[in-house]
C-alpha cells in the first residue's frame, strides 16, 4: 500500500428524481441517495464502506464506476503514468475504453453469471467487449486469471450451474480481474456465502491484492468482515459520510456516535461477552426527506439543540481521521475492546 | 376451548412425564427425507435435542444443514414430498401431559391447535410472511381468534396491546396499516406480535434477524430476550450467525448436513469446541478484537445433498480425518462432559 492517491472524490451527489402522478409526471422531489461525499482511495489499499441498508453505499460504488451518472461532483482517477482522468466527464468511446480499469464484483454469484455462457466465455467477456486481446491470447489470459483465482482449469468449459456458491464467486472475481483493472468495487461480495466459504474468498481477495496491487472499495454491511479486509473504513448514514479513519482507529476509538452504536450492535462470538448495544431508537430516515441539521440527530443519544438545526462539518480532527459531528472533540465514545489475550498469543 | 383427549400416545408416554419436569420439547432421532426428481435427499439424519422450559436453544448451521427442516418438522409444515422417519419422535410436554407430534396428522384439529397456539414460529423475511392484502391488525386477530376464546373486539384490543408490547409506537394507528407501510424492523416486530398473541410456550425463530441491519438486529434480540421472560416461554433460535447464537442461546446444537455435530451449553460449544467442524467454523469468522491476519478457511465445499458422504458427513473437509475410519462408518456420540456431547471418532 502506498500513500499515492488512486481516486479522489469531491462533493459527489447522486439524486434520483421522484415524479408526480399527473400527465406530465413533473419532478416533485428527489431521493438524495448520495449527498455530498468527499474522500480518496490510495493505490493498493482497501477502503471499507459500511452503513445500514438505504444509506447509499451501493449508489456510491455504482457512481464511481459510472454505472450511474452522478448529479454533481467530481471523481478523479490518477493513472500510473501521471495522467489524471475526470471520470465524471468521460463520454462515449472514452468512457468505454476507460471501463477496463474499473470493475465490479457482485453480491450474488448465482444471478450475476449468465447461465447460458460457459465459464471460459464469462471470464473472457471483458477482454472481448473491450477488444483487449484476440484469438489465442484471449484463452491464455483467461487460463492465467482462472489459475490466479484458484479455479480448476479443466472446468472452464462447464456452465455456472455446475459450480458451488464459492466457486461461482471465484468466477465472478476472475471476470473482474481479467482486464487488469486498477480499481475494483466489491459490493457485498461475500455476504451471500456461508461462513466456511466466505473466509476463502476473503483470503483470495487479499492475496490477489498483494500480487496484483489492485485497489478495492469493499462495500458490506457485516462490520467484522469489513474490519478484517480493510485498511481504512468509511461509515455512511443517509447519503452522507459520518466518519472515515484507519480500521484500528475507527474500531477501537470511534469519534461519531453512529459508529459507536454500530460497533456496539455487533454480536461477539463469546457467550461471556454480553452484547451491550447502544440501542438506537427508531430506524434510518427516508433519504427523500432527510432530517434537518445532523441527519443522525433523530436517533442519536447525545443529540443537543444545535444538532437539530446545523449540519456538522466534515473535518479532519486527527491526522487521517475524518468525522462529521458537532461534539467529536468532547464525546468519550466506546469502541471495540481489543482482544489483548489473542494479541499477546500472536506475539509470543 | 376444548379438553384434550388422552390418546394412545400420551398413555404410552405417561411414564416420562414424571422425569420431564423442565423439558418442553424433546426431539429424538429425527430423520427427514425428501423425494425429489433427482432422487432422495436426506435433509435431517437422526438428530436429537431437548428444549428446556424458559431457556433458549440455539441451532446453528450453514445452508443445507437441515436446521430449517428441523423447525418445519416440529411445526409439521413440511411439504408433501417430505417423509419423517417412522422411529423419529418429537415429544411436546404440555402441562396436561406429553403429546407426540410425529404421530399427529398435520391437518388434525390437535396439530392445528399446537401450531401457532402452543408452538409459534417467526420467519426470516417478514415481508413475505405477511399477506399484503390484509392489515397487520387483521392478521394478528386471525391468530388470536383461531386459538383463544375471545370476541372480535377483545381480539382487537389484544392485538393493539401486543403491538405495544413489541415496541411499535402508535399501536392504535399501526393496527390498521398494511405490511408495506411498515419498515423492515417494524414488520419483524409485528411478526413477533402475531406469534406471541396466542401466548405460546415455545417460540421457534428461524433466522429472525438475518435480513435486518445490525442496529435493528440488536433491537430485536433485546426485545426477544425481554419477551421471553415476560411471557415465560422457551425459544428455539435458528441461525447461521455464531455471533448471534452466542448472545441469545444457553444451549447450542451445531448442525452439518443433517447431523448434530456437537451439542452443549453455549460455553461448552463456543468456549471449548471439540468437533473439528465447530473448531474450523470458529476459525473462519473474522473477529473484531484482533484485526488483520489471515482467516483459516474450512476448506472444500459443502457436498451436494444428493451425494451425502458416507461415514461422518464432514470427513470430506476435515483436516483430522482418520483414513479408513471416518469415511466408512458414522461415528457415535461421545460425552465430553455432563452437558457436552460430540459426534466424532477423535474422542471415542
Amino acid at each position: 500500500m502506498s500513500d499515492q492517491k488512486l481516486i479522489e472524490v469531491e462533493n459527489l451527489k447522486v439524486y434520483f428524481p421522484i415524479h408526480g402522478k399527473g400527465l406530465f409526471r413533473r419532478e416533485i422531489g428527489a431521493v438524495k441517495a448520495v449527498d455530498g461525499l468527499s474522500f480518496y482511495i490510495n493505490k493498493g489499499e482497501t477502503l471499507g464502506l459500511v452503513g445500514e441498508s438505504g444509506s447509499g453505499k451501493t449508489t456510491v460504488g455504482r457512481a464511481l464506476l459510472r454505472a450511474l451518472d452522478p448529479t454533481e461532483g467530481q471523481v478523479t482517477f490518477y493513472l500510473d503514468d501521471g495522467q489524471t482522468v475526470d471520470v465524471t466527464a468521460l463520454k462515449g468511446k472514452d468512457l468505454r475504453n476507460f471501463r477496463r480499469y474499473m470493475q465490479l464484483i457482485f453480491q450474488d454469484p448465482r444471478s450475476s453469471l449468465n447461465p447460458r455462457m460457459t465459464v471460459r466465455d464469462i471470464i473472457a467477456e471483458p477482454l472481448v467487449a473491450n477488444k483487449l486481446e484476440k484469438g489465442k491470447a484471449v484463452d491464455e489470459k483467461v487460463r492465467e486469471t482462472a489459475a490466479l483465482c484458484k479455479l480448476n482449469l479443466e472446468h472452464l468449459r462447464r456452465f455456472p450451474h455446475a459450480f458451488s456458491g464459492g466457486q461461482r464467486q471465484r468466477v465472478g472475481i476472475a471476470r473482474a480481474l481479467v482486464s487488469n483493472p486498477k480499481f475494483i468495487v466489491c459490493d457485498e461480495s461475500v455476504s451471500a456465502l456461508d461462513v466456511s466459504i466466505q473466509a476463502e474468498i476473503l483470503n483470495l481477495l487479499m492475496e490477489l491484492q498483494e500480487e496484483l496491487g489492485v485497489t478495492y472499495l469493499f462495500i458490506a454491511h457485516d462490520l467484522s468482515v469489513v474490519a478484517h479486509i480493510s485498511d481504512r473504513v468509511a461509515v455512511m448514514y443517509v447519503g452522507q459520510l459520518v466518519e472515515l479513519a484507519a480500521t484500528e482507529e475507527l474500531f477501537f476509538s470511534p469519534k461519531h456516535p453512529y459508529t459507536e452504536a454500530l460497533l456496539s450492535a455487533i454480536p461477539e462470538v463469546d457467550p461471556d461477552l454480553a452484547m451491550k448495544p447502544v440501542i438506537l431508537r427508531g430506524e434510518i430516515p427516508n433519504p427523500a426527506n432527510p432530517p434537518p441539521g445532523c441527519r443522525f440527530h433523530t436517533r442519536c443519544p447525545y443529540a443537543e439543540d444545535i444538532c437539530k438545526t446545523d449540519q456538522p462539518v466534515w473535518q479532519e480532527i486527527e491526522p487521517e481521521h475524518f468525522v462529521a459531528c458537532h461534539f467529536a472533540d468532547t464525546l468519550q465514545l466506546k469502541g471495540v475492546v481489543a482482544d489483548t489475550a489473542a494479541e499477546n498469543g500472536r506475539n509470543t | 376451548m376444548m379438553e384434550w383427549n388422552v390418546d394412545t400416545n400420551e398413555k404410552e408416554m405417561g411414564m416420562a412425564t414424571a422425569v420431564s419436569n423442565n423439558k418442553l420439547l424433546e426431539v429424538t432421532d429425527l430423520g427427514v427425507t425428501f423425494k425429489t426428481d433427482e432422487g432422495l435427499v436426506r435433509a435431517v439424519d437422526g438428530i436429537s435435542f431437548t428444549a428446556h422450559k424458559g431457556k433458549t436453544l440455539g441451532i446453528v448451521g450453514e445452508s443445507g444443514s437441515g436446521k430449517s427442516v428441523t423447525a418445519q418438522s416440529i411445526m409439521r409444515l413440511l411439504p408433501n414430498s417430505a417423509m419423517i422417519d417412522e422411529d423419529s419422535s418429537i415429544a411436546f410436554y404440555r402441562d396436561s401431559g406429553p403429546i407426540e407430534i410425529t404421530s399427529l396428522d398435520n391437518r388434525s384439529q390437535k396439530m392445528r391447535e399446537l401450531r401457532g397456539g402452543d408452538i409459534a414460529m417467526i420467519f426470516q423475511e417478514p415481508m413475505s410472511s405477511f399477506s399484503p392484502v390484509y392489515t397487520i391488525g387483521n392478521q394478528i386477530m386471525e391468530a388470536i381468534l383461531q386459538h383463544r376464546n375471545v370476541s372480535k373486539q377483545e381480539a382487537r384490543e389484544i392485538a393493539i396491546d401486543m403491538l405495544d408490547k413489541v415496541g411499535i409506537a402508535n399501536p392504535a394507528v399501526r393496527v390498521d396499516q398494511y405490511p408495506f407501510e411498515l419498515s423492515g424492523g417494524m414488520r419483524q416486530r409485528a411478526m413477533i406480535a402475531v406469534a406471541l398473541s396466542t401466548r405460546p410456550s415455545l417460540l421457534i425463530a428461524d433466522e429472525p434477524t438475518t435480513a435486518l441491519d445490525v442496529t435493528i438486529q440488536a433491537q430485536i434480540l433485546e426485545l426477544m430476550r425481554g419477551l421471553k421472560d415476560e411471557f415465560d416461554m422457551s425459544i428455539i433460535f435458528i441461525t447461521h450467525d455464531l455471533g448471534v447464537i452466542a448472545q441469545v442461546a444457553q444451549e447450542i446444537v451445531v448442525m452439518y448436513l443433517g447431523k448434530a455435530m456437537e451439542r452443549g451449553t453455549a460455553k461448552d460449544v463456543l468456549g471449548n469446541p471439540q468437533h473439528p467442524y465447530t473448531v474450523s467454523l470458529l476459525g473462519a469468522i473474522p473477529k473484531l478484537g484482533t484485526l488483520g491476519g489471515r482467516l483459516t478457511p474450512v476448506g472444500g465445499d459443502i457436498p451436494s445433498p444428493l451425494q451425502r458422504p458416507s461415514g461422518c458427513p464432514f470427513h470430506t473437509r476435515c483436516k483430522q480425518k482418520i483414513e479408513g475410519v471416518c469415511d466408512v462408518d458414522p461415528p457415535g456420540i461421545t460425552r465430553v462432559s455432563d452437558t457436552h456431547t460430540v459426534y466424532c471418532y477423535l474422542y471415542e
